[in-house]
């Protein structure tokens, strides 16, 4: 079964990457652009009985590693 | 007395165990290097470094997974029965990513590997670590690092100040606030509310030579040797 974790800096938390990006697409004349967030992405291949399991386990491996829940929120998608 | 007895952990990508065994062993105490496969902590110990480097490369988050080495769970273990415990730069990492100290350390506000000498000010000196400074000292350490943006919510804030947990702030020669890397109120070092764990991104190991810069480090790492 294939997962993917997005992960994110909170909305609190000021993401120094993203305001850079912001920044120079401004200057390359992007306008309308409000706000922009870089984060990562993690893909995952992993067995599963069903995704509801799959999900519980990639949870628990957020919580564990995969995200510094500080600092950071993380979403799972399941294909 | 005997001498103090100090271990120092090694991972994959530390760099910056030698300087540290040579600024204890300089100071007069017994040193060892401990490799991070490693299960067991001696009994004699009085300190464990976990020292500046870049362990398991940084991937995925610096000290994220430097976590989950085996000699972790011993030096976990020793902290919660009071054993102490130093984090420089990448131990400082490690010990946020551990949860033995609050709060995170992000990419520096503005994206850079900052390498230079910095002022810091003494905020509190009632621990073990900085017994020998004095409150409002300002120290000249190098700092070098890319993730030193400290990071604690509004409370984790409040509940460092009440229990004098923060340790250094970075400063001008003056003493003024100064902010290379974000860090929330320019918190340089902290350490845990019963101050036997701490932290800190600035390098002491590396002020022991006035003709280097600065020795301003003595009087730091001296705090944890038995006089």
């Amino acid at each position: 079964m294939k997962a993917t974790v997005n992960i994110s800096l909170k909305s609190g938390v000021l993401d120094s990457q993203g305001k850079a990006v912001h920044h120079a697409l401004d200057s390359l004349n992007y306008k309308g652009i409000n706000d922009v967030r870089v984060g990562k992405q993690i893909i995952l291949d992993i067995d599963a009985s069903s995704k509801k399991e799959a999900k519980k386990n990639i949870k628990k491996m957020c919580e564990d590693l995969l995200a510094n829940t500080v600092i950071e929120d993380y979403t799972i998608e399941i294909d | 007395m005997g001498k103090m007895n100090i271990a120092i952990l090694q991972f994959p990508g530390t760099n910056c165990e030698y300087d540290t065994k040579y600024a204890f062993e300089k100071l007069g105490a017994s040193v060892s290097i401990i490799w991070h496969q490693d299960k067991l902590l001696e009994q004699n110990i009085d300190l464990v470094v976990i020292p500046g480097g870049f362990s398991y490369g940084d991937y995925l988050r610096s000290g994220s997974i430097a976590r989950f080495a085996p000699i972790m769970k011993a030096v976990s273990t020793y902290a919660h029965n009071g054993g102490k415990v130093l984090g420089i730069c990448n131990g400082f990492q490690v010990l946020v990513e551990s949860n033995l100290l609050p709060g995170a350390l992000k990419r520096n506000e503005n994206l850079h590997f900052i390498s230079k000498h910095h002022y810091l000010k003494v905020e509190n000196n009632d621990n073990s670590f900085l017994q020998k400074t004095n409150k409002n000292d300002i120290l000249n350490i190098p700092i070098a690092h890319a993730d030193g943006n400290y990071y604690v919510d509004d409370q984790g804030l409040k509940s460092l100040q009440d229990n004098n947990q923060i340790l250094l702030s970075y400063c001008d020669k003056d003493g003024n606030a100064l902010n290379p890397n974000g860090s929330v109120n320019s918190i340089a070092g902290i350490c845990n509310k019963n101050k036997n764990i701490f932290g800190l991104m600035p390098h002491p190991e590396r002020a022991l030579e006035e003709i280097l810069g600065s020795k301003d480090g003595i009087k730091m790492l001296e705090g944890f040797l038995k006089i």
